[in-house]
């Protein structure tokens, strides 16, 4: 028997989807327009007002919103309601070049928590269960996200946050848990500790939500397999609230949209085009319930498909396919974001050349990050020490603007290929 | 007195030192010390060539990073104690070595060690005024 968090909603037909969908919008439009300059000025430039859209057939006309707005932005400039509103900042992590905040009233939050809950109870969750989320808590949505969720959902919440094997093991056989909520490859990881301690059976998980990165079908089989649940994939960014924006349900098909919150599009990401259901390209989404940070067409740059064939869990929401791609050069590395270009900048201020290559590769399910650097004469030393020196801080300035470690590898000069036209930085080893 | 000598950066990968000793051969460049430094991933060379400026030239024209360092070449006498007494005057003076090796060879019952300080000149001072001698570059047959 499928279980719903908001069965109205999560079942309804579509007619009632695109009436709840036109009326936001619109609303939505008119509270951007009126609230933020930023947006408006864009709205300007491409001739449209808000009069000129009436209906999500209207969607097309409004410009696109995209990470650069977001940094040009930054802080305040795509905020729409009097910040004493507010209530909570998120932040994706630690990455200073590329930092994106998003606020929250507490409306917004109220509503990303009934999305996570739905995810919660899609997976299995109710008010007897036990949900151990080891997700970052802090600046990144994971954790709170998911905390949130859970307590809509009245499980018995165990705030975990990420690392302490040991005491997530103690937590998770004392108090048995049995939803888990973490990456993929965290929780890949705690499968093979417990194999290894030998705690499977006194292991109660039924189910896991894990996303904020890539996961194979082959991933998941090993996670189920290993921990004798059924793992469910979940969706979000910050930039449209957090974790929740799509979940999987029992089918295990495709992520349901919630689309009463997010009206989503599937763009040409080279012509802006919106292209028919059922194609391949960038995931485009409109935020229509959100009051402080209302992103309109915001462009995620994750390629996928849309589908809206019926689901077997009865929920009738549109279901997007697991990222397969990004139309930029953005690495999701141990569910950070990182740019090759914010690793340049750090190349290029500690005074190493811009000819570098990264290596992304998972071991034992877990995402490792080298980066390539070639010596210089400027920075080279008869003494080991001074290099060693220099090395370590070039791993702490990478550390600092990437928010994890990175390995460096120093490399003889001219050693790493340069190929003619566009150079190959990123080598993505990672079988996803 | 100093002697010059060359550090090369090597990458840690097959074949580097092999390449280097290649160019060197082919370029009738004779070694009389040498020693390598390394962590798990790259590594300095120290040479000390009979021609430091050919060497040199030639290395950096087949692309490899170098800096030409001087370093001091101590007699140490070949006895039980010898570099104890050396190290002994050394600490006395309050100089801290960075790294030092040894020359190949001995003669007249002394083996020669290549010491680097910060201070050279320095160094070559103490050692003098406590009747250590310092080998100077033709010594080691350096041109």
């Amino acid at each position: 028997m499928e279980r719903y968090y908001q069965k109205e909603i999560e079942t309804a037909d579509r007619e009632q989807i695109l009436a709840w969908q036109n009326e936001r919008l619109v609303k939505q439009v008119r509270h951007v327009w009126d609230n933020v300059p930023y947006y408006r000025k864009k709205m300007e430039e491409k001739g449209v007002a808000p009069e000129d859209i009436q209906s999500v057939e209207d969607l097309h006309k409004l410009p696109f919103l995209t990470k650069d707005d977001l940094r040009e932005a930054y802080p305040y400039g795509l905020l729409a309601t009097p910040l004493k509103n507010c209530v909570r900042i998120q932040s994706t992590s630690g990455t200073t070049g590329r930092r994106v905040v998003a606020f929250y009233t507490q409306h917004d939050i109220d509503l990303w928590e009934d999305c996570c809950a739905r995810a919660i109870t899609a997976a299995g969750g109710t008010d007897g269960d036990v949900c151990h989320v080891c997700y970052g808590y802090g600046l990144f949505t994971g954790g709170p996200g998911l905390n949130g969720g859970s307590h809509k959902v009245g499980c018995l919440t165990l705030p975990m946050s990420s690392g302490n094997t040991d005491r997530q093991l103690q937590f998770m056989v004392d108090l048995e848990a049995t939803i888990l909520c973490c990456t993929p490859s965290y929780a890949a990881f705690l499968a093979e500790s417990i194999h290894e301690r030998g705690l499977r059976d006194k292991i109660k998980l039924k189910a896991g939500i894990f996303g904020a990165e890539a996961w194979s079908e082959e991933m998941r089989q090993d996670i189920q397999d290993k921990l004798c649940i059924k793992a469910y994939d979940i969706y979000g960014l910050t930039e449209t609230s957090g974790p929740g924006v799509a979940f999987e349900c029992s089918e295990q098909t495709g992520m349901h949209i919630n689309e009463d919150h997010f009206i989503a599009e599937i763009i040409d990401p080279d012509t802006g085009e919106v292209l028919p259901e059922g194609s391949k390209g960038e995931l485009v989404f409109t935020a229509i319930t959100k009051e402080a940070f209302p992103l309109l067409r915001y462009r995620t740059r994750d390629i996928c498909i849309l589908s809206r064939e019926k689901c077997s869990c009865g929920r009738t929401h549109v279901k997007m396919s697991k990222p397969m791609g990004r139309s930029d050069d953005m690495l999701i590395v141990k569910g950070v974001n990182v740019f090759p270009s914010q690793i340049e900048t750090v190349l290029l201020e500690q005074g190493y050349p811009a000819n570098y290559q990264i290596i992304v590769d998972r071991v034992n399910n877990s995402d490792t990050i080298e980066v390539m650097v070639e010596m210089t004469p400027e920075n080279f030393s008869d003494n080991l020490g001074k290099i060693t020196e220099m090395e370590k801080g070039l791993v702490s300035a990478l550390k600092a603007m990437l928010g994890i470690y990175a390995k460096v590898h120093l490399v003889a000069p001219k050693s790493i290929t340069r190929s003619e036209g566009k150079a190959v930085r990123v080598i993505d080893k990672r079988k996803i | 007195m100093t002697i010059p000598q060359i550090s090369v950066f090597l990458e840690n990968k097959a074949g580097q030192l092999a390449d280097i000793t290649h160019i060197l051969s082919e370029n009738q460049v004779n070694m009389r010390a040498l020693n390598i430094a390394e962590t798990a991933d790259y590594g300095v060379l120290r040479l000390i060539v009979d021609d430091a400026s050919k060497a040199s030239a030639i290395l950096l024209e087949h692309g490899f990073i170098l800096t030409m360092t001087p370093v001091v070449g101590v007699a140490v006498p070949d006895t039980p104690g010898g570099l104890s007494k050396v190290l002994g005057v050394i600490s006395d003076a309050e100089m801290d070595v960075e790294y030092m090796y040894s020359v190949f060879g001995q003669k007249d019952g002394q083996a020669c060690m290549i010491f680097r300080v910060a201070d050279t000149d320095g160094l070559a001072a103490v050692l003098d005024k406590a009747g250590i001698g310092t080998i100077g570059g033709e010594d080691l047959g350096l041109h």
